[in-house]
């Protein structure tokens, strides 16, 4: 397998409505900042790979053929990658395969949602026959989850408002961040109103408009970028059903048993200790200290008390999502890409006001689906 | 690169409304039926990945329903792509040139009967300029025919004979949706659908379902007494809108068989992903293929069964079968993807 770098990372400011620019637009916007990041004209890539979330959000049917003009990608190989709320994270890892199998030297990857354009509750509250209905969108899905977890852990409620407060305020380091709210509180996280309980309004993801762009390279080309490449150690991927009889929906082995093989990969034995930090996706609060668990930063019922001491703070000793996370920003399509990409911008150094010091070696993980599919990768500052 | 073959190939029946079947009970079907030709355990694949639309179904994740076909526990390593089957296909053949994995279950499906499909594919078009002029895609493809046919190289009656041909071939196609022995003469009394389109010039609305096993060298033998060996592969994608682009040349159709090595050696059959009479034209002149040199279509091709997202993956499988069964040496597939031949892959397999 041949080795694979992050060159280039682009991403647009994120908000609720760009209505500035159409969706072509936004696009070619993340993948232009990358490429100036890798210093490489359009003309350099060998090929695109696309992801992004349901093609019903924004109604239009596989929409890498209508963007093929506008990512340059006319004459090349054009993939488009679909896997759920993962699909920022398997796009990325579909783009990395390419390299690692010797087949592309240069590849573009964006994924991107206009959430202005579409109406991703409707879209994300279908009915099937023979299926429990998702009715009141992801929340309404994720919420007797997050019951669940508290009731088999004891948390107290506190939890949820905490990591709000953290991500939050991480997001006022992240200058394209779509929510920053500077006058942020406890009091007002637990008095905003309740939407799904335990769920309050300021625990939940935003709707953003947004797209986010990496350029990935071979070693060779990887030699020549201007600024420090992100080395990928390793990727996993882990998917199960939505729906069986005593499925654990809560801390799903699918994604246990994707962290393991990551780690396995990645030659990790202690994830806590070895990595620096972690971008999860996080579109409910409480999900930060479920995935802690799941993930393997924790052990069984010590996620919550990992948020409670504040080791998940840009000072804490495991930093998780220092760029807001999902929590502050969710273009959903690009949601899991800004997860792999923020890991990468870390240990490259590149990561700003929001930087960890020092960070060597970060996480980006993706979920997906009623927790069901997963994607992670480790990347570092040095090749393995 | 890796030798990587495919050692396994099932369909279902084309049909109209699917025989009452949803996505998953196909998958279920085609799934098994790969598995038992090859030999190997649901826990012996070491990729699956999978090629669908939601817009074929008018709701979202119409992937992860057909993902129970498969049986995804314990947890699987698995992707999908919102495209026909044979790109992924094409994401299988990359993941197993890792080294680290030897086999992939690649698989999709189409229920393309469950809408009005020529509208729903309206989708696919430019939606802010495009779109709302809600051009189907029988008309779409009408101006990609009228464009061929104002170029003088080609007449309705080519195309009626493309029709008959297909159809006459697909008589020994036992998963073929239309198939006849039809005079072109006959044909040519038909009044239009769309001119210049007759209704034998369109594919039939089919659903679908197929499935592939790619294995890489010695598991390669071991799971097919004659696996078909992937020698190239390639796919391109041209301009979207119809008028920033020949109709009538497919340039990604071009640069796609160069990129697979087609011209390297004779072939001996040819799968066409040409839904429409006119695109199978087009596409011979695009990759040089010479119709009565090679078994052209021997399944009837598109014209015969279209399942929507499938019938891409139908002519890699179909072609792979020919060489599998020792009926042909060295055969090319293609496969295509958006208005008006936007985008085209194209594998070359040989036998030996």
């Amino acid at each position: 397998m041949q080795r694979c770098a992050v060159i280039g990372i682009g991403q647009t400011n994120y908000e609720a409505k760009r209505k500035d620019v159409s969706i072509p637009g936004l696009v070619r916007e993340a993948a232009k900042r990358a490429l100036d990041d890798a210093g490489l004209g359009w003309g350099d890539i060998d090929a695109v790979v696309l992801g992004k979330a349901p093609d019903t959000f924004e109604g239009v049917m596989m929409p890498a053929l209508y963007l093929a003009g506008a990512l340059g990608a006319v004459g090349k190989p054009m993939f488009r990658v679909h896997t759920a709320g993962s699909v920022g994270g398997s796009t990325s890892i579909a783009a990395t395969h390419l390299v690692q199998a010797g087949r592309h030297k240069r590849v573009l990857t964006v994924a991107f949602e206009k959430q202005s354009e579409s109406n991703a509750m409707w879209a994300l509250s279908p009915r099937y026959p023979f299926q429990p209905p998702t009715t009141a969108g992801a929340g309404g899905y994720f919420a007797p989850l997050i019951r669940a977890y508290i009731k088999r852990t004891d948390a107290p409620e506190h939890i949820g408002w905490k990591v709000t407060l953290k991500d939050r305020l991480n997001a006022l380091k992240n200058p394209l961040a779509h929510l920053r709210m500077p006058d942020i509180s406890m009091e007002m996280i637990k008095a905003s109103p309740l939407l799904w309980s335990p769920i309050n309004y300021l625990e939940t993801c935003p709707s953003s408009d947004g797209a986010v762009a990496m350029v990935l390279a071979s070693e060779e080309v990887a030699a020549q970028a201007p600024n420090p490449p992100a080395w990928v150690w390793a990727t996993a991927m882990r998917t199960e059903p939505v729906v069986f009889s005593g499925r654990d929906q809560v801390l799903p082995r699918a994604g246990r048993e994707c962290a393991e093989a990551l780690y396995a990969a990645a030659g990790i034995t202690d994830p806590r200790r070895e990595i620096d930090v972690a971008e999860l996706y996080v579109p409910f609060s409480w999900y930060e200290p479920m995935w802690l668990e799941n993930l393997g930063f924790a052990g069984p019922g010590e996620g919550w008390k990992m948020v409670d001491e504040g080791a998940t703070e840009l000072t804490g000793d495991m930093p998780i999502n220092p760029s807001g996370g999902v929590m502050c920003t969710n273009p959903i399509g690009a949601s899991g890409m800004i997860r792999f990409a923020e890991a990468a911008l870390q240990v490259r150094g590149m990561a700003g006001e929001h930087q960890v010091e020092g960070a060597k070696v970060a996480m980006g993980h993706a979920y997906g689906g009623g927790s069901q599919f997963f994607s992670t990768w480790i990347v570092g500052a040095e090749p393995r | 690169m890796r030798d990587v073959a495919i050692v396994g190939f099932a369909q279902v029946p084309n049909l109209r409304r699917g025989g009452g079947r949803d996505g998953v009970e196909m998958v279920l079907e085609v799934a098994n039926a790969v598995r038992t030709q090859t030999g190997l355990d649901k826990d012996e694949i070491g990729f699956t990945v999978s090629g669908s639309c939601d817009f074929l179904r008018g709701a979202p994740f119409a992937f992860v329903m057909a993902l129970d076909g498969v049986g995804p526990f314990p947890p699987i390593a698995e992707s999908h792509v919102e495209m026909d089957g044979a790109w992924a296909l094409y994401e299988a053949w990359v993941r197993l040139q890792h080294g680290d994995i030897d086999t992939a279950l690649v698989y999709c499906f189409g229920i393309s009967s469950a809408g009005d499909l020529p509208d729903v594919m309206t989708m696919q078009l430019d939606p802010y300029t495009v779109a709302p002029l809600w051009p189907d895609a029988v008309s779409v493809a009408a101006l990609q025919a009228r464009a061929l046919l104002d170029g003088g190289r080609y007449s309705e009656r080519d195309m009626a004979e493309v029709a008959s041909a297909n159809r006459r071939r697909g008589q020994g196609n036992p998963y073929a949706h239309l198939t006849g022995d039809f005079d072109p003469e006959a044909l040519l009394a038909d009044p239009y659908l769309v001119a210049p389109l007759r209704r034998h010039d369109c594919p039939p609305i089919s659903d679908g379902a197929c499935a592939v096993i790619l294995a890489a060298g010695d598991k390669a033998k071991a799971c097919a007494e004659r696996p078909a060996w992937i020698r190239g592969i390639d796919h391109r994608i041209d301009p979207h809108h119809l008028g920033s682009r020949d109709l009538t040349a497919c340039a990604s159709a071009s640069l796609a068989a160069e990129a697979a090595g087609v011209g390297a050696d004779k072939l001996d059959v040819v799968e066409l992903h040409a839904p429409f009479t006119h695109q199978e034209l087009i596409l011979r002149d695009a990759m040089g293929i010479d119709a009565d040199a090679v078994q052209l279509n021997p399944s009837g091709g598109a014209l015969c069964a279209n399942p929507i997202m499938v019938a891409g993956l139908t002519r890699l499988g179909e072609a792979a079968q020919r060489i599998m069964d020792g009926d042909a040496d060295r055969a090319m597939a293609h496969a295509t993807s958006g208005p008006a031949l936007q985008q085209n892959l194209v594998c070359v397999m040989e036998g030996e």
